[in-house]
């Protein structure tokens, strides 16, 4: 491999990883809101840290760049400095979109924009510089919250947070740092030896080192590979801060360093005044109040993005090399039949085969298995975005996750991403009220958004639910007749006018916003989840909320497959798209305008499609009545389609017909028969349109 | 940009990048009595004439598609393609797989065969440029000619052959 090549790996391999970080950034900056946890901020700053350094290594200056006056913004959160103030958390949202972006450019080997960043930076500048007006209450807010205070050192008294804290020059010319070093005990294991630090820093000043032991644990349980001390240095030096904390850098993420400035004479004094005035205060004080945010809940887990790489958990690539091993001893043992066969080896040729079967199968599994996703990897992005978009739009809402680990196809996934992001949108905009409608119709002023995943038969279900006003049908229909979609006297059930609002072009929204209301959306959601074999559904109830539920096959690499016959060919149709199948008797067939020709079905007239005619077979008969008439549904329409026999349902696994290929029209794909030979799989969606269009193109002639 | 554009674009890209060194070796095949070469270096395999599965909608030439150890990888017949005698389907008919770079990456497409003859090794200078016609193969699809013995074989574009026809049909068919 050319040192380009690794170059170019390791390049990816920080993409992924600063995505990755921004993603924590992000779900770490939303249950900040909800009041503060010290892991919670570490976690972010870690990811911070990691990406400046990242940047700076592959000289991505401004990324690193922008990305330490984040890091500087954090850092001061991180060590109590600084209060969590809705405001600044805005801000650092906005942070991590801005790195987004300079990553995505950076990625794409474009020049990076700074316009976002410089936007952003003298912002940032504006928060940092606020420090000394607001600081003092912030910074008591910060240190009385319970998580905080808990995580402090103990060795650190109240009075080092705050002069730390303040920054605000006492009197006194500084004289040095008295440092409270307290490393995770995993210390030696990163490679990190304390030693080296107290040099550096002696290099600096004059040390005085006081280790604490009081963590030690007995001899004989001690286990010299963990660090059970702690350090308190006083450092008498003049450098600043800044270089002061350089000589920690490496151990910083899991140590709890705090840094306390000695001054002369006139300092501490003036700082010890001031604890004593303010506690009262600080309690009243926290930073976020919870109303104001919406209590989105982060998910677990990190994002993967859509990219063309697949994170695999090491069990599943542990179960598959495990199978495999058994592939081959499998193979070795049918191997042996080869070379010597003797009529009495009949029976154990026949449980090798039976054990190569269930090799397979469980192969099979397991392969499908690696390409399993849990659908939280979508979910992930929802807090964020139902965070900015209840503020944007004025509205309180507590999203709900259910069923985040639900597993589903990679490639569904990604394609599912979008409807649903749409649908939360629609949810947001059109179903929940604002508070003043809440409560005016007598419910909470917090809507409630949930999105839930669940696994039903050979599906995945995902529910977006809203306990907003529901679907307005009257208005719905009033539309629809308003631009002719429907007739004015037609009478429709509720279902029909629910899905009214997936027609291109709907919109029962007023006025348009950025948010929805175009009409444009709704339709290709419907699309998405067509093309993925799946199907929509809306349930709504007048004053209590709509759920919209989802129902996705679990994977698109295999199918429960019908094997039709046609003539000499074979097809496969989709099981689920078959409603069933009938032979007709000849009465139940009529012919509208000595063209189309319809099934009577129950109550309901269906179109006949004569798959021979399709695709120009030779069938065992052209006459209905001999044949079978499977009665097909895709995107809402029904249609018979008459085939000579219905041959065996079987799991395929479907294979590109477009790979060396092209994309043939009403095909799927195709897949292979157990002699080797391939069928062809039915696209039902796509033979139902193209059958319709060639009809209205008969029509069109006709006429 | 047209289909035909496309196609043409698809195949002078792996041509030019072919380069024209020295020594080139060619597999040579038969198609209604006249023999054909193609560069090697396009062939993946040869292997014997199996059943195809017709797919609806698709010119005559393709004959269909075959599964070659998993892959769905459809079959053409040059012989109809150049409305050329074709020899009945029997146990010497061979497919060759060739393997051509196209603008949506790599495609494997099999060719029917009368049967397979030779390698044979020609330099540049061993190959002329292509008459205006060439019997009934359209000139489109014609590299150059070589004579090989007083035979002559003619060297085929296989890129442009494939793609052509895989992709649809274009004003030379």
């Amino acid at each position: 491999m050319s040192i380009d090549q690794e170059m170019e790996e390791i390049l990816n391999l920080f993409f992924e990883e600063s995505f990755e970080g921004l993603d924590t950034m992000e779900s770490g900056l939303l249950t900040l809101d909800d009041g503060s946890h010290r892991e919670t901020i570490n976690t972010i700053f870690r990811a911070a840290h990691s990406i400046k350094g990242g940047a700076g290594t592959f000289g991505f200056m401004e990324i690193s760049g922008f990305t330490h006056s984040v890091e500087t913004l954090l850092d001061e959160m991180r060590n109590g400095t600084r209060g969590i103030t809705p405001d600044a958390l805005q801000v650092l949202l906005q942070a991590v979109d801005v790195i987004r972006d300079m990553v995505r450019s950076a990625q794409a080997k474009q020049p990076i924009v700074m316009v976002g960043a410089t936007a952003l930076s003298s912002e940032l500048i504006r928060i940092l510089a606020q420090k000394s007006a607001s600081v003092t209450s912030a910074a008591e807010g910060a240190a009385n919250l319970p998580g905080n205070a808990d995580a402090s050192p103990a060795a650190a008294p109240p009075e080092a947070v705050e002069i730390a804290v303040n920054g605000i020059p006492p009197s006194g010319p500084l004289e040095g740092w008295r440092i409270a070093f307290e490393p995770d005990s995993s210390l030696f294991k990163t490679c990190n030896d304390p030693m080296r630090i107290f040099d550096e820093l002696a290099n600096l000043g004059t040390l005085e080192v006081a280790a604490h032991t009081a963590k030690v644990p007995p001899f004989g349980e001690l286990d010299p590979t963990q660090c059970f001390l702690s350090w308190t240095l006083l450092l008498r030096c003049t450098a600043e801060h800044a270089r002061v904390a350089e000589v920690f850098d490496w151990v910083d993420a899991n140590s709890k360093i705090v840094y306390e400035p000695i001054y002369g004479a006139a300092g501490p004094a003036a700082a010890a005044s001031r604890p004593a005035a303010d506690p009262p205060q600080a309690a009243v004080q926290r930073s976020v109040t919870p109303s104001d945010a919406p209590a989105a809940q982060p998910v677990a887990g990190k994002s993967g993005g859509e990219s063309g790489s697949l994170r695999v958990a090491t069990e599943k690539v542990d179960a598959l090399i495990n199978l495999v091993g058994e592939l081959v001893i499998t193979q070795s043992m049918l191997g042996r039949f080869a070379e010597k066969y003797e009529a009495q080896d009949i029976e154990s040729l026949r449980r090798s085969l039976a054990q190569l079967t269930r090799n397979t199968r469980e192969l099979q599994e397991s392969v499908l298995q690696i390409r399993m996703l849990p659908i939280g990897f979508s979910f992930n992005r929802f807090p964020r975005l139902v965070h900015d978009l209840s503020r944007k739009l004025g509205k309180k809402v507590e999203l709900k996750l259910c069923g985040e680990n639900t597993e589903l196809d990679k490639t569904v996934l990604e394609k599912i991403s979008d409807p649903l992001v749409h649908l939360v949108r629609n949810a947001l905009d059109h179903g929940l009220e604002s508070p003043e409608e809440r409560l005016a119709a007598g419910k909470g002023d917090t809507g409630t958004l949930e999105l839930n995943a669940f696994h039903e038969g050979g599906s995945i279900v995902i529910e977006v639910k809203d306990d907003g006003a529901g679907l307005n049908k009257d208005r719905i229909l009033a539309k629809a007749r308003e631009r002719g979609l429907v007739d004015a006297d037609a009478q429709l059930s509720d279902e029909n006018i629910y899905n009214l609002i997936f027609v291109a072009g709907f919109s029962t929204a007023d006025t348009v916003s950025d948010v929805s209301g175009r009409g444009v959306g709704m339709d290709v959601v419907r699309r998405n989840i067509n093309d993925l074999g799946g199907h929509v559904q809306i349930l709504s109830v007048p004053g209590r909320g709509s759920t919209i539920r989802i129902r996705l096959p679990l994977t698109l690499a295999i199918l429960e497959g019908q094997m039709l016959r046609v003539g000499k060919e074979i097809y496969v149709a989709s099981l689920v798209s078959i409603i069933e199948t009938v032979q007709s008797k000849g009465e139940d067939l009529s012919c509208v305008a000595g063209r189309t020709e319809l099934f009577k079905h129950r109550s309901d007239y269906l179109p006949v499609i004569r798959l021979y005619d399709l695709f120009g077979i030779e069938p065992d008969s052209r006459d209905i009545t001999d044949g079978l008439l499977v009665v097909l549904e895709a995107e809402g329409r029904r249609v018979a389609m008459l085939v000579d026999e219905l041959l065996a349902q079987q799991q395929v696994v479907i294979k590109s017909l477009e790979t060396n290929f092209k994309q043939v029209p009403g095909l799927a794909g195709a897949t292979i028969h157990g002699d080797g030979t391939v069928a062809l799989i039915l696209d039902v969606p796509g033979l139902v349109r193209t059958f319709l269009e060639r009809q209205s193109m008969q029509y069109g002639r006709a006429a | 940009m047209t289909q035909h554009d496309s196609i043409a674009n698809e195949a002078s890209a792996s041509r030019n990048a072919r380069g024209e060194g020295a020594g080139r070796q060619y597999l040579s095949f038969f198609l209604g009595g006249q023999e054909y070469a193609t560069d090697i270096l396009r062939v993946q395999e040869i292997k014997g004439w199996d059943t195809v599965t017709r797919v609806p909608y698709s010119p005559n030439y393709i004959l269909g598609v075959i599964n070659l150890r998993g892959a769905i990888v459809p079959v053409v017949d040059p012989r109809v393609r150049f409305a050329l005698k074709s020899a009945p389907f029997d146990s010497a008919t061979v497919v060759i797989v060739v393997r051509v770079e196209g603008a949506r990456g790599e495609r494997i497409v099999g060719l029917v065969v009368d049967a397979v003859s030779d390698v044979h090794s020609f330099s540049a200078e061993n190959i002329q440029p292509p008459p205006e016609a060439v019997g009934s193969v359209d000139q489109m699809f014609v590299l150059g000619l070589a004579n090989l013995d007083d035979r002559l074989v003619i060297i085929l574009d296989i890129e442009r052959l494939v793609i052509s026809s895989v992709l649809g049909d274009t004003k030379a068919a």
